[in-house]
């Protein structure tokens, strides 16, 4: 009973913390943009089945895509045994699943054999981190708590499995030392039971205790470190392939208020719902966090600074400032900066700080070519170039602001319909003496 | 072998006659004006004439997409030039647009559907590939031979709109040693001139993105790169240019196309 009520008040505090934890980025999303409209919820599935469940981009490496597959495919069968422990935890029913039958033979082997799976997986992981030298785990953006926050939660993780097999190896000899039924099969519980062989029964029942509980408060703990770090996606990478842009790659959002405004000046006389006078002027494009959607917040969250985007981003494979990566990082970091002020004061909240430019340089959004491998290679579909895309369009549109070849390019669309200075009477120079063999 | 004029049909003059073609072959402000791609833009004016298309171009009438200006940023240009563009088309009455640019493609294929343009949009590379595949377009494979040839993606044919199989089905019946690049079909490397950087001084860095394009491309050992777009063909004839490799030739698959047909 005592271990019961421990339980349960140290879960309320988990939840507690977990609840304030997200209530508090909910009302950050308060101050984003309306985006896209969620509707094919048959396709958005069958992307987040694909993408998600199916790590078929995490694949595009396939050596180290395979270890984070069997992570990810680990920590879902894994949960089911987690759920076990809380029913245990809170009613004190040891292995309630059971009345599953076959299925829990089933989940119960997979997840036991997943936790070593998981735990060599980890290991690689922790080796490529610390001795070797993968180039897109640097960067400007990588900062050394960056590495911290991978280091931290790779050892936690490292923990979990060791912690679980740990358990399952005592809970197995506990039971054949006593002479009991096990529930379940767990193959690598059995492979390391012998190894306990020589302890006592109440030894092993102390044993599986521990590992019981370092495994259950680890999970607490990692839960509600996760949204103050990186990894965070593990919460929110499903969701967020779930809630993916549909449209093709190639395709940027229209700006209905600008057609709003071309569509008058082409045709003076054409009516429109004026908006209501107390309509607040919205800023063209992005400027700070309050201008981006909830979609890019959302990516920004997502986000496990993995820097597949950057190292296939034709801008920094040669040398320049832009970094996708950064990009949603510096979203991330600024939204945690100016947040709080925005919640207590309201949107009029300023800091006399902004996203563009004291995090993000016109430098860097300038460099970008809108090729899409960014976004092509991201695992969790985060879209780079419509955020860049909107910075420049704030950039452009509020404070005309350009490189100078741009600006010419500008200036020879409105003056001769081309991005070069040709006059439309030789659009049709080509078509001169064009002959063709006919036999 | 005798030669024909061929005089290119213009919307208005048809428009007036009371003609309506089936296609608006939309040239695009490269096709028009650069000189090196209007080679590409005759090529495949030719295989049109040889196929019997009927179609038409808009000549003076036709106006930038707006692409560049949207993408650095500029959206109410994009969209004075959009508005403008759909209203000649609607008036025109144009159903079905082949475009030789992918930046014009997409635009008017993801694009121009936002403002009221609602068009059948055709890639020329999809558009040739169906009059290969049906028979219409012979290819004598003999006269390529065993020519090296490799192919560079253009990110708004491949990741921007997932054309990916028409261009390399119809390399590989020009030539029986077709070689992809080691960054190919989504992984494809960026030729550094979307987004409008065609227009500006590429920011400071250790190396400019066509160069290393185009030593992706001299690593392949292929004679010729196709391409597929006219901005891909200005940076990857520069960067060859640059590596003095001008052994090493660039063609749009239109003008492959051309000199097999003997045309």
């Amino acid at each position: 009973m005592a271990k019961q009520i421990v339980f349960a008040i140290t879960m309320l505090i988990t939840l507690g913390v977990f609840t304030f934890t997200i209530l508090r980025l909910i009302s950050y999303f308060k101050f984003t943009k309306a985006n896209f409209p969620i509707r094919n919820f048959g396709k958005r599935f069958k992307i987040m089945l694909e993408v998600a469940i199916g790590q078929k981009k995490i694949f595009r490496r396939p050596v180290i895509g395979f270890f984070h597959a069997l992570v990810f495919w680990g920590f879902c069968v894994i949960i089911f045994g987690s759920i076990e422990m809380i029913i245990d935890g809170l009613f004190g029913i040891e292995k309630s699943l059971k009345v599953l039958g076959v299925l829990h033979n089933i989940i119960m082997a997979s997840g036991d054999v997943f936790a070593l799976l998981v735990a060599v997986s980890i290991l690689v992981f922790l080796v490529r981190r610390l001795f070797m030298h993968i180039s897109r785990f640097e960067g400007i953006e990588m900062k050394k708590i960056s590495h911290q926050d991978a280091n931290i939660a790779l050892s936690m993780i490292l923990l979990l499995m060791l912690s679980l097999m740990g358990m399952n190896a005592s809970n197995v000899q506990l039971k054949l030392t006593a002479g009991e039924t096990i529930y379940g099969i767990y193959p690598v519980g059995v492979m390391l039971a012998p190894i306990l062989s020589r302890i006592s029964v109440s030894g092993l029942k102390l044993a599986y205790e521990i590992c019981w509980w370092s495994h259950i408060l680890l999970i607490f703990i990692f839960a509600n470190i996760l949204p103050y770090s990186k990894h965070f996606h593990v919460f929110m990478s499903v969701p967020n392939t779930f809630l993916t842009h549909l449209e093709p790659l190639g395709k940027l959002t229209n700006m209905d208020d600008i057609t709003r405004e071309v569509k008058m000046m082409l045709d003076p006389n054409a009516t429109f719902d004026a908006p209501a006078a107390d309509a607040p002027i919205s800023r063209f494009g992005v400027k700070d966090v309050e201008d981006v959607s909830w979609k890019n917040y959302f990516d920004s969250l997502t986000c496990t600074e993995c820097g597949r985007c950057t190292s296939v981003c034709p801008a920094n494979t040669t040398g320049k400032l832009l970094s996708p990566r950064k990009i949603f990082m510096d979203l991330r970091a600024r939204m945690k900066e100016k947040g709080p002020g925005l919640v207590k004061v309201g949107k009029d909240f300023d800091d006399n700080k902004s996203y563009l430019r004291d995090y993000i340089s016109e430098e860097e959004l300038w460099a970008c070519t809108t090729c899409n491998a960014c976004a092509q290679e991201c695992p969790v579909n985060i879209n780079h170039p419509t955020l860049i895309v909107d910075m420049r369009r704030y950039l452009v549109m509020e404070e005309n602001s350009a490189p100078s070849g741009l600006k010419t390019m500008f200036s020879n669309i409105e003056n001769n319909g081309a991005p070069w200075q040709f006059s439309p009477e030789d659009r049709l120079l080509w078509a001169e003496n064009l002959e063709i063999k006919v036999s | 072998m005798e030669t024909k004029k061929i005089e290119i049909p213009v919307m208005s003059d048809l428009f007036a006659r009371g003609e309506k073609p089936e296609y608006l072959f939309w040239v695009g402000c490269a096709g028009s004006f650069d000189d090196r791609y209007k080679k590409v833009t005759r090529a495949f004016a030719k295989i049109l004439t040889h196929l019997n298309i009927s179609y038409a171009v808009l000549g003076k009438e036709e106006s930038c997409t707006g692409d560049p200006a949207r993408r650095a940023g500029n959206e109410m240009l994009y969209q004075m030039q959009a508005l403008q563009n759909i209203a000649i088309l609607n008036g025109y009455e144009v159903k079905k647009i082949i475009t030789i640019c992918p930046h014009c493609f997409n635009i008017f294929k993801n694009e121009y559907t936002d403002l009221g343009g609602n068009y059948e949009v055709i890639n020329y590379i999809q558009f040739l590939d169906k009059y290969i595949e049906n028979g219409s377009i012979k290819l004598d494979a003999t006269m390529l031979g065993n020519t090296r040839i490799t192919y560079h993606d253009p990110c708004y044919l491949g990741r921007g709109n997932d054309i990916y199989a028409e261009p390399r089905s119809i390399l590989k019946k020009l030539t029986t040693d077709f070689v992809e690049l080691e960054r190919n079909k989504s992984f494809s490397y960026c030729c550094g001139a979307g987004g409008a950087q065609m227009f500006k001084e590429a920011e400071p860095g250790k190396k400019e993105v066509f160069i290393e394009r185009t030593e992706e491309v001299l690593r392949s050992d292929a004679k010729i790169v196709a391409t597929a777009c006219p901005f891909c063909m200005t940076m990857l004839t520069d960067g060859l240019k640059y590596k003095n490799k001008e052994d090493v030739k660039n063609f749009d698959i239109a003008e492959l196309i051309v000199q097999v047909l003997g045309i």
